[in-house]
C-alpha cells in the first residue's frame, strides 16, 4: 500500500487556486492551434469542457453515444444549482458553501478541490445567465433562489424543476457554436471502447461507431473523460438507459486508480418501484423538501389500512401521524441531507411503517405548503384568508408554478394527482460520489487523461449535497479543466499531430474487435437484462442503504459466479456490423460486472460508516453513521492488477487544515 | 392486457422497410409504453429475431430520445407526455396499436424506430446560441434585471427538448415550432437581442437547406408538443424574421 500524491498546491486555502493559476505553465494561441483533445461525455462536464477548450483554441473532438450532445443525462437534473452569491442576504459566502460540501460529504473529501468549487461558483451563474439560460426570477427581474439539503442558506438557483436541462442546453449552444467554427468535431453516437497509450500517456482513444458497427482510431495529446457516474451498476437507478461506466473503467484497466467506489448516493425522494417490469426510477427534486413534510403513520394499523385501501391518508389526523425528519431532526427537519432522510426512510418501513403495497414507501405531502401559500396569496390579493377553498385554490398556484412538471410526471407514472394526495416516495440510487481518482489538476494517475465531473471522485465525500453536482460538472468543464490541462500540454507544443498508425493503436483496435467477436458470438441463450437484472439485484441487497461484512463477502462471490455464467451464457442477437443496442449494452454491462466486485471490495474495506456508505458494525445507540476517522480519514484509490479481486489499495490522505473534524449532526 | 402490435421493421437505410405484426401477453397497466417494448424485445430475442430498435435513454420525458409514432400520433394518444411517459393505462385489453418511426425526408430512418435527427443540431450549428466567451469576468448576473414575464416566456420556449414530434406532426413536415422556440428564448432576453437579426435569419435559412417543409399555421406541432411549446413562437419568430430581412 503506498500513498498517492493529489500535487495540491501551497499556501493558505482561500489563496492556493488564485496562486496556482499564476503559476502554472500556459500554452501560447499559436500552439493550442497544434494541439488535439479528446472529450468522452457531452454532460455539463464534457460540454462545457469541449466549449471553452475550442474557445481557447484547442482542436477538440468530442464524443457521445446518444445521437446528439443535448440528450446527456445532465438534462434529467431537476432542482437546481448552488452558488455562493449571497444574494439573498442570508450570510451565505464561499466559506460557507465550503464548509457545508465538506461537512455533508461527511468529511470524505479534499479540502483545497472543495474549496476552489465555492470559490468558482458564482462565476457559473454568471456564465449562464451570458449565454440565455433563463434561471427563475422574482418580480423585480432579479435572481431568484430556493433551499435544499443540508444548508441553513437559500443559494440555489433553478429553472422550474429542468434546471439540467436549461445548463445543458447551455453548454450545449456554446458547443454548437465551436462545432459551427469547426473548432469541435463532434462525434454522435460513437463508444468509447478503449483508451490508448503511447509512451505511458494518454494519446487516443479506440470508439465504435454505433450506426453501423465500425471500429475507428481517434488520436489526441489529450483524452478527456466526462462521461458520468456508474449509478446503473444497481440496474434501477434514476440515471438514464445509457448511463454506463464503461469510459472511466477502460481508462481504470489502462492505470488510472478507482476512487471510493462504494460511496453511492441513494436519493430519497424517487416514485417508488411499482413492478418487475420496471426500467428505471424517477427522481422527484430534492427541491420538493422545500415545501414537502415527509410522514407516515404513527401507527402500523395505520400504515396496514392505506396499504390495503381502507384508509385514505388525507383522512389521517395530525395527531396519528409521525413526521419522523422532523420529529428526530428538529434543526433541519425535512431538509436534512439526502444519506440522512434515505436512511430514515428506510428504518421507518423496515419498522413495517410503509404507506403502499409492497411497503416501501412514505408520503411526501404538500397540503401544509399549499394552505401556507394560499393564505399569502389571499393576504396579498385582499381576498378571505379564511375561504378554505379559496385559499386551497391560490395555494395550488404557487405549487403549480414551482414544481408544476414534476407534479406532472409523478401524476403520469402513478396515476394519483398530488395536488390532492401526498405522493409516495421511497429512496432510489441516484449518483455517485466515487469515481476515478484525480488529483488536483484533474488529472489521473494516467498523464494526459483527466476526469471531469461526476466522473471523477474529488469533491463530494461520501455524500453528495443537493443542487452541487451541476456545480461541479460545469465548475470543472469551464473553470478549472481549461486552465489546468494547459500545464500538461505546455509539453505538446513541438510533438506535432499524433499518428494512428502505430503498434499501440493497432494492439487496442484488436483487443477490441475481439471482445465484440467473443460477446457477438456467444452461444448463450440468456439476454444481457438478465444478467444486469440480477447484478443490480445483489448490488442492491448486499451494497445498497446499508452494508454488513458478512453480506459483501457473499456479493462479492455472486458476482464473480454471475461474471462467469455472462461469458458462458449470454446471448447477443443481431450481427456486430449494424445498428445492435443489446451488443452495445453488453459491453457495458460486462464492465458493470467487473466494477461491481470492486464495489462492494471498497465497502468491505472501509469498516466505518460515513455519509451514504453505512456499516451496520459501525452506528451510534441512535443509529447514525459513526465515523471512524482515526483509521479512514483517507480516499481509497484502487489500482487495477487484472481481476478486482487482485486490486491494490492505494490512500490519499485527507488533511483537514482549515474545517475541524466533528461528528455531523442535523438535530 | 393482450395487445396486437403494427410496428414498422427496417433493417437499414437502405432497406425498404414493412410493417410487422406481434402478439403480446401480460402486459400491465402500470407499464410504461417503453417498458412493454422491453417486454416484446426479451420475446423476440428469446425466438432468434433481432428486436425492434428504438430510442430511448432518460425515460423521463426531458432528453427527447424517444419518438415513436403511435396510432397515428407523435408520442400516442397522451397529451404532453413524450412515449417513455405515455403508460399502459392509455390502451384497452385487445387494442392494435400501430408503431411507426417519426417520418420526414429530414429525419431519415436508421433501422426500425430510429431516425437520425442530425439535421435539427445543424440548424442549432446555425445561430442557436449567444456568442460569449467562458471567462471568469462576465459581469454579474444580476447586473442586468429581466422582467419576470419575458423570463418567464423565455423559459417557456427553451424547454424544448428537440424530440421532433413537431416535425413528424406537420402535414408539410415543418420545423418551425423547433426553430421558434430558440429563436424566441434568445430574441426574448436582452442578453440575445444583440444577435437576433442575424440568427433568425441563418437559422432559417438551415431549416430550409435541411429540406423541412413550410409552415401552413394548422398548429398541429403545438396539439402533439410534449412540452406544450405554444404557437405564439412561430409568431414570434415570424416577426423577428421579417424584422431582421428589412433590416439587412
Amino acid at each position: 500500500m503506498s500513498k498517492v500524491n493529489a500535487k495540491i498546491p501551497e499556501g493558505p486555502i482561500s489563496k492556493k487556486w488564485t496562486n496556482h493559476k499564476n503559476n502554472i505553465r500556459l500554452v501560447s494561441p499559436a500552439n493550442k492551434r497544434l494541439i488535439d483533445v479528446i472529450v468522452v461525455g457531452t454532460g455539463l462536464a464534457g460540454g462545457s469542457a469541449a466549449a471553452t477548450l475550442a474557445e481557447l483554441g484547442y482542436n477538440v473532438k468530442a464524443f457521445c453515444f446518444q445521437d446528439s450532445p443535448r440528450r446527456a443525462h445532465s438534462i434529467a437534473a431537476q432542482g437546481g444549482i448552488n452558488a455562493a452569491k449571497n444574494y439573498q442576504g442570508d450570510g451565505d459566502s464561499i466559506h460557507r458553501l465550503f464548509y457545508d460540501t465538506v461537512k455533508g460529504g461527511d468529511y470524505r473529501s479534499r479540502e483545497a478541490n472543495v474549496y476552489r468549487l465555492a470559490e468558482v461558483s458564482s462565476n457559473i451563474i454568471d456564465q449562464c445567465v451570458a449565454q440565455g439560460v433563463p434561471f427563475a426570477r422574482d418580480y423585480g427581474g432579479l435572481l431568484d433562489n430556493r433551499s435544499f439539503g443540508g444548508v441553513l442558506v437559500s443559494r440555489t438557483f433553478y429553472a422550474k424543476g429542468q434546471t439540467g436541462q436549461q445548463l445543458l442546453l447551455g453548454a450545449y449552444s456554446a458547443m454548437n457554436r465551436q462545432i459551427a467554427r469547426g473548432k469541435i468535431q463532434m462525434f454522435n453516437r460513437h463508444e468509447m471502447m478503449d483508451l490508448v497509450k503511447v509512451d505511458g500517456k494518454a494519446r487516443g482513444i479506440i470508439t465504435r461507431n454505433l450506426i453501423n458497427g465500425e471500429i475507428e482510431r481517434h488520436s489526441a495529446h489529450a483524452v478527456v473523460i466526462a462521461s458520468g457516474g456508474y449509478g446503473n451498476l444497481f440496474y434501477l437507478s434514476t440515471n438514464a438507459m445509457g448511463s454506463n461506466v464503461s469510459a472511466s473503467w477502460k481508462i481504470h484497466k489502462k492505470g488510472a486508480y478507482f476512487a471510493n467506489p462504494c460511496f453511492t448516493q441513494i436519493h430519497p425522494t424517487c416514485i417508488p418501484v411499482s413492478g418487475d417490469h420496471q426500467s428505471k426510477l424517477t427522481l422527484m427534486s430534492e427541491s420538493l423538501r422545500n415545501d414537502g413534510r415527509i410522514w407516515v403513520p404513527k401507527s402500523k394499523s395505520d400504515s396496514v389500512a392505506i396499504r390495503e385501501g381502507r384508509l385514505k391518508p388525507v383522512d389521517l389526523t395530525e395527531d396519528k401521524r409521525d413526521y419522523y425528519l422532523e420529529r428526530r431532526y428538529p434543526a433541519f427537519g425535512n431538509l436534512v441531507p439526502r444519506d440522512v432522510a434515505s436512511r430514515a426512510a428506510k428504518e421507518r418501513c423496515d419498522s413495517g411503517f410503509g404507506i403502499n403495497k409492497t411497503g416501501e414507501a412514505v408520503f411526501l405531502d404538500f397540503a401544509s405548503a399549499i394552505i401556507r401559500y394560499g393564505k399569502e396569496k389571499a393576504h396579498l390579493k385582499g381576498l378571505d384568508e379564511d375561504d378554505l377553498s379559496l385559499v386551497k385554490d391560490l395555494g395550488k398556484e404557487v405549487i403549480k408554478s414551482k414544481y408544476g412538471n414534476l407534479f406532472q410526471m409523478y401524476e403520469k407514472i402513478v396515476d394519483q394527482n398530488p395536488y390532492e394526495t401526498p405522493m409516495m416516495i421511497y429512496p432510489a440510487v441516484h449518483y455517485t460520489m466515487g469515481g476515478v481518482w484525480v488529483d488536483y489538476n484533474l488529472m489521473t494517475t494516467i498523464p494526459g487523461c483527466f476526469a471531469i465531473g461526476e466522473a471523477n471522485f474529488s469533491d463530494h465525500g461520501a455524500n453528495r449535497l443537493g443542487a452541487s453536482a451541476l456545480m461541479q460538472g460545469l465548475a470543472d468543464g469551464y473553470f478549472v479543466l481549461p486552465y489546468t490541462i494547459g500545464d500538461y500540454l505546455a509539453d505538446d507544443i513541438r510533438t506535432g499531430s499524433i499518428s494512428t498508425d502505430c503498434k499501440e493503436f493497432e494492439e487496442a483496435e484488436k483487443a477490441v474487435k475481439n471482445k465484440i467477436e467473443l460477446l457477438i458470438n456467444n452461444n448463450g441463450d440468456k439476454s444481457v437484462d438478465y444478467f444486469h437484472k440480477k447484478l443490480g439485484k445483489i448490488i442492491w441487497n448486499k451494497c445498497g442503504m446499508s452494508r454488513n461484512e458478512k453480506e459483501l463477502k457473499e456479493a462479492i462471490k455472486e458476482i464473480q459466479l454471475l461474471r462467469k455464467d455472462f461469458y458462458k451464457n449470454v446471448s447477443i442477437p443481431g450481427s456486430k456490423d449494424s445498428f445492435n443496442e443489446p451488443l452495445a449494452k453488453a459491453v457495458r454491462v460486462s464492465d458493470f460486472l467487473e466494477l461491481g466486485e470492486l464495489f462492494a471490495k471498497d465497502a468491505l474495506e472501509r469498516s466505518e460508516s460515513c455519509g451514504g456508505h453505512f456499516r451496520e458494525e459501525s452506528q451510534t445507540k441512535e443509529g447514525e453513521a459513526l465515523r471512524d476517522d482515526k483509521n479512514f480519514t483517507f480516499v481509497s484509490a484502487w489500482e487495477n492488477k487484472g481481476e478486482p479481486s487482485e486490486a491494490v489499495l492505494h490512500k490519499e490522505d485527507l488533511i483537514y487544515e482549515n474545517i475541524e473534524l466533528k461528528t455531523r449532526s442535523y438535530k | 392486457m393482450k395487445l396486437k402490435l403494427k410496428i414498422w421493421r427496417q433493417k437499414n437505410s437502405n432497406d425498404k422497410g414493412k410493417i410487422v405484426s406481434y402478439d403480446i401477453e401480460n402486459i400491465s397497466p402500470d407499464m410504461s409504453f417503453l417498458e412493454m417494448m422491453d417486454v416484446l424485445n426479451e420475446q423476440l430475442t428469446s425466438k432468434g429475431i433481432d428486436p425492434v430498435a428504438f430510442d430511448h435513454d432518460c425515460r423521463e420525458g426531458i432528453c427527447g430520445s424517444c419518438s415513436m409514432f403511435i396510432n397515428g400520433e407523435a408520442h400516442g394518444p397522451d397529451r404532453l407526455v413524450t412515449t417513455c411517459q405515455l403508460h399502459m393505462r392509455k390502451f384497452k385489453d385487445g387494442d392494435t396499436i400501430h408503431i411507426e418511426p417519426f417520418r420526414a425526408n429530414s429525419f431519415p430512418v436508421i433501422k426500425d424506430l430510429v431516425v437520425d435527427r442530425s439535421s435539427f443540431d445543424r440548424i442549432q450549428h446555425a445561430g442557436g446560441y449567444i456568442s460569449i466567451n467562458t471567462s471568469g469576468n462576465t459581469q454579474d448576473a444580476n447586473a442586468i434585471p429581466i422582467e419576470k414575464n419575458s423570463a418567464d416566456k423565455a423559459f417557456d420556449a427553451a424547454t424544448c427538448i428537440g424530440c421532433g414530434a413537431c416535425v413528424a406532426t406537420c402535414k408539410n413536415s415543418s420545423a418551425m415550432l423547433f426553430v421558434s422556440a430558440k429563436v424566441s428564448q434568445f430574441s426574448l432576453l436582452p442578453q440575445g437581442k444583440v444577435e437576433a437579426n442575424d440568427r433568425v435569419l441563418n437559422m432559417v435559412k438551415q431549416m430550409d437547406e435541411e429540406g423541412f417543409g413550410n409552415c401552413t399555421n394548422t398548429g398541429a406541432c403545438e396539439v402533439e408538443c410534449p412540452k406544450g411549446i405554444s404557437l405564439e413562437n412561430i409568431a414570434r419568430m415570424n416577426r423577428d424574421f421579417l424584422k431582421a430581412k428589412i433590416s439587412s
